[in-house]
């Protein structure tokens, strides 16, 4: 084919959107989005790293800060909860073998994200409204630096969001739970037992023959766990909105409330809280649960220890709601009780849940060997690396002592934060996409192994190097969430910057890859409407 | 007391070791996998040594620093301590408002250092005069944040803040603003 040819219609003709259910085009859609999101994620990214270079004369400082502010959001949200959401509202019917309960309230959740995450990016752009994605109280409320009308839109696209995360939250545990038309009664309570995990733990107090069998395959259990750290977050933000909502509204109406109302530091507590089931329950729980699901479709085999696999996926639910004082260690008024129990001692076990799975994955993945190469191999190595670096990073942290001083410098953000969530998350992300293209585009072939593995290459040393030369500036007192405009850091900055620029020429070709490998009618396609039955998730010559 | 930046130094050493075994090791499993072998099956012992492992390093961890970090004990305690100097400093409008323009203090005195703030919520720290850090802590309105420190050797100090208060906050330094001399 030529490339002209290729560009239109995809790898060897083989990708045809005409033939894809209405769930297949959802799914594909989420990922479109997620991965354009991502992009100006990455954009943003290298203009900061630039900035912490030599900062540019066309973009002032506010508007530098309304891009770090943007930046965290649009990759957790418009990108991560896109991808993430949409494989996950594929995999629950898939692997429950049964329909999505809601198509409709799954298509509402696809909207609502979408177009929340540019409401709130464009409000900011437009804006610069830059109270950081920690709304540090009273901060987001602090006209003096910020345009309130700004302010509302920026809050009300995020609360698009959480309303659009509530409703795949609902969809999952009613497809979990739920008795589609002409079957028979499901045993609902058991299922949901089952995948909170509560069949998992007495298991392991039971002898083998009597222990109860789990009616949830362990990655939709792991997303039923991680869809309740995810439902209590949308809580906490959407509260946390509707008191900045007050103070925003209150000002355009012309009568100002007083800042000191609010606690700051009960306001830093709740809002911790509830990021750190994002942080700290969410991704670890996800990212476990699509490790486990990688390793045994990758293997085909049973997973190892799966008892023990259950059960942690519940302890670290149950760690993940006890551990948000570690970001408090620096706050001088947070109770010391607060700082040892919640913020060293139950954080540690992160690094005990978090190092089981890693091992589970491995031992899984051994016991099936020789294994070919394959992408989705690749990448969930690479996911692997990425969180035995991150987290051990986030555990040194998150002691009283090495806080004092490590907190708010370029190490949180760099060994730990980045290489968390661009090798460790992202990378799982890329095996699962590779692993699921040829199922969601009916056997699509890639367009080029040759730019799948540049992609690897470029994105794994990329986010590593990156995250390596953040902290060693971070190590050497450089802080985050600030500017230096005497170039004291520049040499770890450029550093940073090069291997930034892999992970942008990465993701260009894996972006170009994917195109290719579907074209552009393909693409296009895959926002036109199905004819196919929307329960179906596969068509039937699929299956 | 013990500079931190002897304690940065060991945890730079500690985490480059672990970061590139941990390279290694992954890259060893990826050509590994591949590769016929025997022994296939991970056995039940090793997976619970594993275990062990990681609780023995989750909790020693805090003990290890909470015994060899000297201001790890000091801060929880500060409240028992009598500090030998107390600079009172105050926050508002991205301004560090100090008791005098320069803080003196002598080697080895226990300083605390009290701060409030009357609007936002910022950072307070000290750095280097090659920009490294000796120490930080929040700034929270409505709320008492201090830190008590000990100076072990002479040298001058720079106050910034740490915390991001919106975009005029990149500004809150005072250069030079601390100076240790010797007794």
């Amino acid at each position: 084919m030529s490339f002209k040819d290729t560009f239109l219609n995809g790898e060897q003709g083989l990708f045809k959107a005409g033939g894809l259910t209405p769930m297949q085009k959802l799914v594909l859609r989420f990922v479109v989005f997620g991965l354009l999101y991502y992009g100006i994620v990455v954009i943003e990214g290298m203009i900061m790293r630039i900035y912490q270079v030599e900062p540019i004369s066309s973009i002032p400082s506010p508007q530098y800060f309304a891009i770090l502010t943007a930046h965290p959001l649009v990759g957790i949200f418009g990108s991560t909860y896109s991808i993430v959401f949409g494989a996950f509202l594929f995999l629950v019917p898939f692997l429950m073998k049964k329909p999505l309960w809601s198509f409709k309230l799954a298509n509402w959740t696809f909207i609502l994200i979408a177009s929340g995450t540019f409401v709130f990016w464009l409000s900011g752009f437009l804006s610069h409204y830059a109270p950081l994605y920690t709304l540090y109280w009273p901060l987001p409320a602090d006209f003096s630096q910020f345009n309130p009308l700004g302010g509302t839109f920026f809050v009300a696209g995020i609360a698009l969001v959480m309303t659009g995360t509530a409703f795949f939250v609902i969809n999952v545990f009613k497809t979990i739970t739920y008795t589609p038309d002409g079957w028979t009664k499901q045993p609902s309570g058991a299922l949901l037992g089952s995948a909170l995990g509560v069949t998992g733990l007495s298991n392991l107090f039971r002898k083998k023959d009597e222990q109860q069998e789990h009616l949830v395959p362990l990655p939709v259990a792991a997303i039923a766990r991680g869809s309740i750290d995810t439902a209590l977050n949308a809580g906490i933000i959407l509260f946390t909105g509707v008191l900045i909502l007050v103070y925003l509204i209150g000002h355009l109406l012309g009568f100002d409330l007083k800042n000191s109302a609010v606690d700051a530091l009960l306001y830093k507590n709740w809002f911790w809280w509830g990021l750190d089931l994002i942080a700290d329950g969410l991704v670890l729980i996800f990212v476990a649960g699509t490790w486990y699901l990688l390793a045994t479709l990758i293997t085909g085999k049973q997973l190892f220890m799966q008892n023990i696999a259950r059960a942690a996926l519940l302890v670290e639910l149950v760690v993940s709601w006890t551990v948000w004082s570690h970001h408090l260690l620096s706050d001088q008024a947070q109770p010391n009780m607060l700082k040892i129990v919640s913020g060293e001692l139950v954080t540690a076990f992160e690094l005990i849940t978090q190092g089981l799975a890693f091992f589970i994955t491995l031992a899984t993945l051994w016991s099936a060997r020789p294994l070919k190469m394959t992408n989705p191999l690749k990448f969930l190595l690479g996911g692997l690396l990425g969180f035995a670096l991150a987290v051990p990073a986030g555990i040194m942290q998150a002691d009283i002592g090495l806080n004092r001083i490590l907190h708010n410098t370029q190490w949180i953000v760099g060994p730990h934060v980045h290489v968390a969530i661009l090798v460790g998350l992202t990378m799982t992300l890329y095996s699962a996409i590779y692993f699921l293209f040829p199922i969601l585009t009916n056997g699509a072939k890639l367009y080029s192994q040759k730019l799948a593995n540049f992609h690897f290459w470029a994105h794994l040393i990329g986010g590593i190097g990156m995250g390596a030369f953040m902290g060693m500036a971070g190590l050497k007192g450089m802080l985050r969430r600030t500017l230096y405009f005497n170039g004291e850091f520049n040499l770890y900055m450029i550093l940073a910057a090069i291997c930034g620029s892999l992970l942008l020429l990465a993701f260009l070709a894996f972006f170009y890859n994917i195109v290719m490998s579907v074209g552009i009618k393909g693409v296009i396609g895959i926002f036109t409407p199905s004819r196919l039955d929307k329960k179906e998730l596969l068509p039937t010559e699929a299956k | 007391m013990v500079d931190s930046q002897v304690v940065l130094n060991g945890q730079t050493i500690a985490y480059t070791c672990y970061a590139i075994v941990m390279i290694l090791l992954v890259g060893w499993f990826g050509f590994r996998v591949t590769r016929t072998g025997r022994g296939n099956k991970v056995s039940h012992a090793l997976f619970y040594s594993f275990t062990g492992l990681l609780v023995v390093l989750g909790v020693s961890l805090h003990i290890i620093t909470f015994n060899t970090i000297p201001w790890a004990s000091m801060d929880i305690n500060r409240d028992g301590i009598k500090p030998d100097k107390v600079f009172d400093i105050s926050v508002e409008n991205h301004q560090f408002r100090l008791p005098s323009e320069k803080l003196v203090v002598n080697v080895d005195d226990k300083v605390l250092f009290n701060v409030t703030s009357a609007d936002l919520t910022y950072g307070f720290g000290l750095f280097r005069t090659d920009n490294s850090m000796l120490f930080q802590m929040q700034v929270v309105p409505g709320h008492r944040n201090d830190i008590l420190w000990q100076f072990s050797k002479p040298g001058v100090y720079t106050i910034r803040s740490t915390e991001y208060s919106g975009p005029k906050g990149a500004a809150m330094i005072l250069k030079d603003a601390v100076k240790v001399v010797a007794r």
